[in-house]
């Protein structure tokens, strides 16, 4: 039996196509997505209103400020005003594209933060485990115990309004949903073999997780975040609805919804502008999200 | 990078003793009555200056845990290591980092053992460059390894795990494992999940990196046929203690417990005369929460007698360096 | 089984008691003296040191939680300072307008999207697959209360069916299924019920589409079982995940409902809230947040344990 086995040599079945060097995840992951049509033409949508955002005072018609108490309420179409006026007579387009800008910082913003503390406390939690991770899961579960909006509505309804104070408002309701999934990730992560292998190496915790385990929980992560992206648009226009968020005369999407209510009778069309705008700008941040996440699929 | 050597040949590499790793079951409303499983019951075994000690047993008999244990990726509830002389993570004695670069181990998942997201090269280099070695050098010497167990860097060294087959990652395990320059190679089932052929190749590359480099190695596997092959001598394990451990080829020709005789002629054999007829084995598997009195193998063993149920057996010397833990090894021959 | 129950209520207690701590305290992170709100701002010195006993403004942080603890457990969460009416009772009568604007929402929303979901599950890339998903798409990303508002204008400024406000002839008091009042509840339930559609329609298609792919259901056709114990199959399948994620979305509705409620001027718990915080009634906001997290807390710790009935594994983890 031992000649037998020390006499095979087979020629190992590998291909032999070299790899093309600096080939990254994150390259592959793009170049699935440009396939997907849907994704791509929301990406297309997304991109026009951020530029149209960041432009902002080279391409609006008119002040955002500028109120006129003649020309309040004229239908769109008005000579002038592509989209009409508001209820105080300012050019609702000029609005319209600054209030995207407000709406997509407020959108974004606590994302990102809830994002980067999120990862952070959950990459702790998993890694350490034990009691620490019990600390911090059963403290988080009680701010779960909270609908987000309710929790968003009574935060910044405490801290006031003003469009900081729903930012925090918000962040403070993604976070604990963020470390949820970043727990859970880096939980299956750390008994994974090649997290043994890299503890034998003799590394470091932070070590160890900056190498090896952050990379592998950062996907799904940045999924679920990409995600909330919209329903950050939605909570952060819905607080401004309500009179909790950004302060007139400030252009926002949301804000602005709630001081037209009253031109639904007479300016219908007018008064459904900004939340139409809305609608548009959290599904396409609906549809990148899942053409992300279909891009990622594939590669696992 | 290699720590030298420092007892000289007739000291062992490895020498451990009363090796104990009881795991608590959840479940129970009160910590206090949770069931333990225990896995490592006290093993002590010693491996001398570039042998192999295999190491054999069926699932759950404590071998991987005893892996993990000397490896020290969970710690023992008791027992003592020591390498080369000195004891491992205690105070006067060998620094557990420093116990890192003398000891590697190569997994049974090959897949699972590599980060998904990492070049191979990457990987491999990453150890030396945690024991300070700068990155282009790290950089070379994976190259180096990887040329050495047969994966040319020119076409593999970028390349991620899911673009390798499983003899191939393996071998990646390996060359990791050697980046360190260890003196102990702890291998945990490292050929189990690989096709007969590709096996055959890994083994034979194991022999030749270990003549090579002055290697020792502890290789674990329920696969007696390849023990056989790669081993010097062989430990038994059953329900987390050793029952059996002596040369490889003593043991296989005389073996002295009624479990390892048991193994053995369950081993299939294409030789009419070597077949079993009956089976070796009788009762139930065991459970390790809830392990038998006395002889942990009585329930099982055909030479049972009311002796084994009150008496554990002691491992006791027959011949020189074969050991067996059983009242009747006298009579066994 | 039993073991279970009494983990899953064990856990919940904390929760709990953590929810009516951050309920209490959620009030004084605003900035400045709580006082301010409930007293005019030149109240004499006495007025306002009176004040101060009533509400125990002058006790340290923890008593005053003490104390709210204790008289909550009563069954008295103070009175409103707007209203000057328990906080109890205005809560109660806001709750089961909520509940009703809830229900029927997730009724709605749930069984269309079951259904939706189902067909889109059964028939993969189909043209209803695609409407499903459309569907779906569009019932996570429309913000409702713009929803809200356009439906308005259709149904109620254009159209005039249905009217635009309110919860019909007796506003909170009086509710009855009748006509007069059923026509309140239509546009507030149309607009909340697209959230748990889109959700329960996306969820549905998966989970039906995965269990239909399963081997145990190919292994089952091929032995020529009709397609209605297939589907029974999949039901059940399906069942503990639907489950879990209605009773969230009930809870979300009843805790998030504020938009819409703003919207229709619906007397619920969320137009209540958006009252208290804008009046800055101290007692009125502790009181209905602490009633709709906790409700939302024993929803949850209902919805679990429900959940052994239709996945036995469980209650065995």
């Amino acid at each position: 039996m031992n000649t037998a086995m020390a006499a095979v040599t087979l020629i190992d079945p590998a291909p032999a196509v070299a790899a093309a060097p600096g080939r990254s995840y994150w390259g592959l992951v793009l170049r699935q997505l440009r396939r997907d049509p849907v994704a791509m033409t929301a990406a297309i949508v997304l991109l026009l209103l951020v530029a149209a955002a960041l432009l902002a005072p080279w391409i609006s018609p008119a002040d955002p400020y500028k109120a006129s108490m003649l020309k309040r309420l004229l239908p769109p179409g008005s000579p002038g005003h592509w989209l009409g006026t508001d209820e105080l007579g300012r050019d609702m387009l000029t609005r319209l594209i600054y209030g995207g800008r407000m709406s997509l910082v407020i959108g974004v913003v606590p994302v990102l933060a809830a994002f980067v503390i999120g990862t952070g406390i959950g990459l702790v939690a998993g890694y350490v485990g034990g009691w620490v991770n019990m600390a911090i899961m059963r403290t988080l579960d009680v701010f779960y115990a909270f609908p987000s909006v309710l929790l968003a509505v009574a935060i910044a309804g405490a801290l006031g309004p003003g469009m900081s104070n729903s930012m925090i408002a918000l962040t403070m309701v993604f976070i604990p949903q963020v470390v949820r999934v970043a727990e859970s990730v880096t939980t299956q992560v750390r008994h994974l073999d090649y997290v043994d292998a890299a503890r034998l190496s003799g590394d470091s915790a932070l070590g160890i997780i900056r190498h090896h385990v952050l990379g592998n929980v950062i996907g799904p992560v940045f999924v679920y975040a990409t995600g909330l992206v919209s329903v950050s648009m939605i909570l952060a226009s819905g607080l401004s609805f309500l009179g909790l968020g950004v302060k007139p005369p400030e252009p926002e999407w949301g804000l602005m919804l709630n001081t037209l209510r009253s031109a639904i009778y007479s300016q219908p069309l007018l008064a459904a502008l900004p939340g139409a705008m809305i609608f548009v700008t959290s599904m396409a941040f609906n549809l990148l999200a899942d053409g992300i996440r279909s891009a990622m699929d594939i590669k696992r | 990078m290699a720590l030298p050597d420092i007892g000289g040949p007739a000291q062992p590499l490895l020498s451990v003793t009363g090796l104990r790793k009881h795991f608590a079951l959840p479940g129970g409303l009160l910590k206090r009555n949770a069931a333990k499983v225990r896995a490592v019951d006290g093993v002590s075994f010693t491996v001398a200056k570039g042998e192999t000690l295999g190491v054999v047993g069926e699932s759950g008999c404590g071998k991987s845990t005893t892996a993990r244990l000397v490896a020290r990726l969970i710690e023992p509830d008791a027992g003592e290591l020591v390498f080369d002389g000195q004891a491992v993570g205690a105070q006067t004695g060998l620094a557990l980092k420093d116990f890192r670069r003398s000891l590697q181990m190569v997994f049974q998942d090959a897949y699972a053992s590599l980060n998904p997201r990492m070049p191979v090269a990457e990987a491999v280099a990453y150890g030396p460059q945690v024991h300070g070695m700068p990155a282009p050098a790290a950089r070379q010497r994976a190259h180096d390894l990887l040329a050495r167990v047969g994966l040319a860097p020119a076409v593999f060294a970028h390349r991620y795990p899911h673009e390798l087959s499983g003899g191939q990652r393996q071998r990646v395990n390996i060359a990791r494992a050697l980046a360190f320059e260890p003196r102990l190679l702890i291998l945990d089932e490292s050929v189990a999940a690989l096709d007969k052929s590709v096996q055959a190749q890994v083994l034979n590359l194991l022999q030749e990196l270990k003549a090579e480099r002055g290697l020792t190695y502890l290789f674990i596997s329920h696969d007696l046929h390849v023990v056989h092959y790669l081993a010097d001598r062989v430990m038994v394990m059953y329900l987390g203690i050793v029952v059996e451990t002596g040369p490889v080829e003593a043991l296989y020709r005389t073996p002295r417990h009624p479990y390892t005789k048991a193994l053995l002629s369950a081993v299939p054999s294409l030789d009419p005369a070597r077949r079993t007829r009956q089976s070796p084995l009788a009762g139930d598997p065991p459970n390790p929460v809830d392990p038998p009195s006395g002889c942990r193998f009585r329930d099982r063993c055909t030479l049972a007698q009311a002796r084994c149920a009150v008496e554990v057996p002691a491992l006791r010397q027959s011949t020189t360096g074969h050991w067996a833990a059983c009242h009747f090894d006298e009579g066994l021959a | 089984m039993l073991a279970y129950f009494l983990k899953r209520l064990l856990a919940t207690i904390p929760i709990a008691l953590g929810v009516t701590v951050v309920s209490f305290l959620l009030v004084y992170i605003a900035p400045g003296d709580p006082l301010n709100a409930i007293a005019p701002a030149d109240a004499p010195a006495e007025v306002i040191s009176a004040l101060r006993a009533t509400y125990g403004l002058d006790r340290p942080m923890p008593v005053r939680y003490g104390l709210w603890l204790e008289r909550a457990l009563h069954g008295d969460l103070g009175a409103s300072i707007a209203s000057g009416r328990s906080v109890v009772s205005e809560v109660l009568a806001a709750v089961s307008n909520t509940l009703l604007l809830a229900g029927m929402a997730a009724a709605v929303g749930v069984t269309l999207g079951c259904v939706l979901g189902a067909l889109a599950g059964y028939r993969v890339g189909s043209s209803i697959d695609r409407v499903a998903s459309a569907v779906s798409v569009v019932g996570v990303s429309v913000p409702h209360y713009w929803l809200g508002l356009v439906l308005t204008i259709v149904f109620s400024v254009k159209l005039g069916w249905l009217p635009a406000m309110g919860a019909g002839p007796g506003d909170s008091e009086g509710w009855a299924w009748d006509m007069a009042h059923l026509r309140h509840l239509v546009l507030p339930a149309a607009t909340l019920c697209v959230i748990p559609m889109g959700i329960i329609t996306r969820t549905v298609r998966a989970l039906v589409a995965d269990t239909l792919n399963q081997e145990f259901v190919v292994s089952l056709r091929a032995r020529g079982l009709p397609a209605s114990r297939i589907f029974r199959h999949v039901a059940k399948n399906a069942a503990p995940t639907v489950l879990a994620v209605t009773g969230l979305q009930v809870g979300y509705l009843m805790g998030g409902s504020i938009l819409v409620e703003t919207v229709f001027a619906w007397p619920g718990t969320g137009f209540l809230l958006n009252t208290a915080i804008f009046q800055r009634d101290i007692p009125l906001l502790q009181g209905t947040i602490l009633v709709l997290c906790l409700f939302f807390v024993v929803l949850n710790l209902f919805v679990d344990m429900l959940q052994p009935w239709f996945d036995p594994r469980i209650a065995r983890a």
